[in-house]
């Protein structure tokens, strides 16, 4: 950091200290204006060009309809985005984040505690960067990554401090807001996320880590994620999400963008569990140059009604491209998750395995698409759907689009709807297990290829999390 | 101890106008014996070991199936016992009940469950068992000690380290020994509960969990059926550990006199037509080998 720049946080930090009895720094007036937007780039001391992009995807936002006529695509009437908050910080003295977990206040280091992310720093899993609402409010990061030039830092301090990169690649070629309204809405008040450069022939061994939280009633969260992996380089990146129950409806519209180099390896995962009011609308996308290869692994939990296709453009020869989903709906919950692939070069690959739990009446849909460019040749794709499906009331369905415009491709598609069964549950309780564990055990060898994937701490939180949903002890 | 009394037992379908299965069968097996149940198909075998072990298809609509222990069978209880605690009532307790006061039903078509590691399962389901066997001779709303808050020390699909009574090193330990007396690969440990089993794979899997569940009372359905000769005699020797080591009391179902020369039974009952026809020595069973039901069906209706 220069001394220039340092001198601009202390003054940042100088500015927000007297503020330090409120509850919250700084929220923006609720609903989405014009104004809202230079407040939230104002106070975010936003170059101009970042600025302009905002209203410019405001504009967009404001023309686009809501998305309303897609089959079977959950109920959007109850949002109304004028009555949410789009930005608020929460009350931290520092404002680029802490490097030292002691130094977060009390009230959001028992939050986390609760969630036991302390373990997972016990552990010493490298590069938790942890946000509180809408600010990054840890990080940590270990030296060797910086050594070899690798970034890791919030996307607000990416904007100040490696502006070229982010000017290039933000919602530019991979997530503009023009692709669906809510990448338009996300690209107006997004706000905190993580930024992520892996420079050419560089891979980081350990996975990097961030964590959401959304804590206040009627608030959106717009965190933009931005991962730039060189050619042949690796890197593993691991969100986590949750949030407690409120009346007041929630937003959360996140977006992702993932550019993966030649021959480079980028792992996606994410465990989210939105509290049961909350509407989680958010876009997703990498692209692949040739050789590289693209890996989402993500678990979908709670929320109200969730639209989220992660998607992948294998733009370059022998890219290839790996969906393991997992999506859980209980009662009043309508989870419409699943993926896109667009196979634009030859030789390009991409599998989608897609697991889906409904309970309660809940609904859980799968929505996938996969598209073969002409001239792809030698491409191939496999789909596997399989739902659970725990009661009569509950129901599961899968629309898997399919665009295949080459013919010398190889395409599969396998689909299974199953109840839960009452033998297996009987085998289960024969050895002992009571009904309720021989459900969860049931529902956790299920999920179980999406648990393998994930470092430890996530897999027990996923674990935890299934669980509590079973005996339906989460609000 | 313990002993198995099944009186005047009728079931049907459970379900609206349900199939009348069992008519009333009279049936008891005690520990350290060896009964073997035959018949012809669909005269209610299966059935009878379903209900035994709890099974919600079916409705029961008269009679009784008792388990009387004794206090050798009780002798790890930690709880003071009374009279009531030594006779019970199967048919008012849910399947994982009876399972902790040693019932054992060995399926003839074991489920498939993806994902669950033999080794996690197996440790669950007797951590269960020893939790439940506690629970049910505790005074009533007399909680068990109540744990701390489980942590996961080991792999988030192995479980709780600190849940229940045995814990994964002791647990890894018994399973290596069980597996090694049925001569069973150690790689079934990290396997998928009997996911892409073969059916002999399966039937020996069951004879496992038996032998580690060590039941009061162990009914084998059709246990024999689909093996080739040498797993035929590990099943065997499985099952005969099972009594004489354990001193477990077996019915054992089963259409064929094969297996019942490996596993000599002390008795054999002939079901017909939901009802025990005939009881008698290991003899009955060469006798069915040699003629059939027929005649035994015959003798029933001659006698009614």
């Amino acid at each position: 950091m220069s001394s220039e720049e340092h001198l601009k946080q202390t003054d940042t930090e100088a500015r927000f200290e007297f503020k330090k009895e409120e509850k919250s720094a700084f929220a923006a007036e609720k609903g989405l204006t014009e104004e809202t937007i230079r407040v939230i780039s104002e106070d975010k001391d936003e170059p101009e060009w970042m600025l302009q992009r905002r209203l410019r995807a405001l504009e967009q936002y404001k023309e686009m309809p809501m998305p309303t006529d897609w089959p079977g695509q959950p109920d959007l009437s109850e949002l109304d985005v004028d009555q949410i908050v789009p930005y608020i910080r929460p009350d931290v003295d520092v404002r680029g984040g802490v490097d030292d977990w002691t130094e977060l206040p009390d009230e959001i280091k028992d939050t986390f505690d609760k969630l036991g992310i302390p373990e997972a720093e016990k552990n010493a899993l490298s590069g938790v960067g942890a946000q509180y609402e809408s600010e990054v409010v840890y990080q940590n990061m270990q030296e060797q990554w910086e050594e070899k030039g690798v970034i890791f830092c919030n996307m607000d301090k990416a904007v100040q401090e490696h502006e070229d990169l982010v000017r290039e690649h933000f919602m530019t070629k991979c997530v503009p807001p023009s692709d669906n309204k809510f990448a338009a809405l996300h690209g107006a008040i997004w706000s905190g996320g993580s930024f992520v450069y892996v420079p050419e022939g560089v891979t980081v061994e350990m996975p990097v880590q961030a964590y959401f939280r959304m804590n206040s009633e009627g608030m959106g969260q717009f965190e933009h994620t931005l991962i730039i992996a060189e050619e042949g380089s690796e890197v593993h990146y691991i969100e986590g999400c949750s949030a407690p129950k409120y009346s007041a409806f929630n937003l959360h519209s996140g977006g992702v963008e993932v550019f993966v180099g030649e021959d480079a390896h980028v792992q996606y995962s994410t465990v989210q569990n939105w509290s049961k009011n909350t509407y989680n609308l958010n876009t997703k996308r990498a692209i692949a140059e040739k050789g590289g290869r693209m890996e989402w692994i993500s678990g979908s939990m709670g929320s109200k009604a969730t639209m989220l296709y992660p998607s992948t453009i294998l733009k370059g020869r022998g890219a290839s491209d790996n969906h393991i989903t997992i999506a859980m709906a209980g009662e009043g919950q309508d989870i419409d998750t699943g993926a896109k692939v667009y196979h634009n070069a030859p030789n390009t690959k991409s599998t989608i395995e897609s697991k889906s739990i409904a309970k309660d009446g809940g609904r859980t849909n799968y929505r996938g698409l996969v598209h073969i460019a002409d001239g792809a040749e030698n491409s191939s794709t496999a789909v596997e759907c399989d739902a659970l499906m725990f009661d009569n009331e509950s129901t599961s369905d899968t629309m898997p689009y399919m665009e295949i415009n080459e013919s010398k491709v190889d395409v599969a598609h396998e689909a299974t709807v199953g109840k839960i069964g009452d033998e297996d549950i009987f085998y289960l309780q024969s050895r002992g297990l009571d009904d309720d564990d021989a459900k969860q055990m049931i529902v956790s060898g299920f999920i179980e290829p999406i648990t393998e994937e994930l470092p430890i701490e996530y897999a027990v939180e996923l674990n935890r999390l299934v669980e509590l949903e079973m005996e339906g002890s989460l609000g | 101890m313990a002993t198995l009394t099944i009186s005047n037992l009728h079931t049907e379908v459970a379900q609206e106008d349900g199939e009348k299965i069992l008519r009333g069968v009279d049936l008891e097996v005690s520990s350290g014996e060896i009964h073997a149940l035959m018949g012809p198909n669909g005269s209610g075998k299966s059935t009878l070991a379903k209900v035994i072990a709890g099974h919600p298809a079916y409705e029961v609509t008269e009679g009784s199936i008792t388990l009387e222990l004794t206090d050798e069978d009780l002798s790890d209880i930690d709880a003071e016992l009374d009279e009531d605690d030594y006779t019970w009532e199967l048919l008012d307790l849910e399947p994982n009940e009876r399972a902790a006061l040693g019932i054992f039903l060995g399926f003839q078509y074991p489920a498939e469950i993806e994902g669950v590691t033999m080794t996690n399962f197996l440790r669950q389901a007797l951590n269960a068992k020893l939790e439940e066997r506690q629970e049910l001779f505790e005074e009533d709303g007399e909680e068990a000690e109540t744990e701390d808050e489980a942590g996961y020390d080991t792999s988030p699909m192995e479980g709780p380290a600190d849940d229940g009574d045995v814990s994964v090193a002791e647990f890894q330990g018994l399973l290596q020994e069980k597996m090694e007396q049925l001569d069973m690969d150690s790689k079934f440990a990290q396997r998928y509960l009997n996911a892409g089993f073969s059916g002999g794979e399966k039937k020996q899997n069951e004879v496992l969990q038996a032998a580690l569940l060590e039941p009061a009372i162990a009914v084998l359905d059709e246990i024999d059926s689909g093996l080739d000769i040498d797993r035929l005699q590990d099943v065997s020797n499985g099952i005969n550990a099972l009594r004489d080591e354990q001193g477990s009391g077996i019915l054992q179902i089963t259409h064929y006199q094969r297996i019942l020369d490996y596993v000599e039974p002390d008795y054999v009952h002939v079901m017909i037509d939901g009802e025990i026809a005939k009881s008698g020595g290991a003899e009955l069973a060469h006798e069915l080998e040699d003629e059939g039901y027929d005649w035994v069906r015959d003798e029933l209706q001659g006698a009614a």
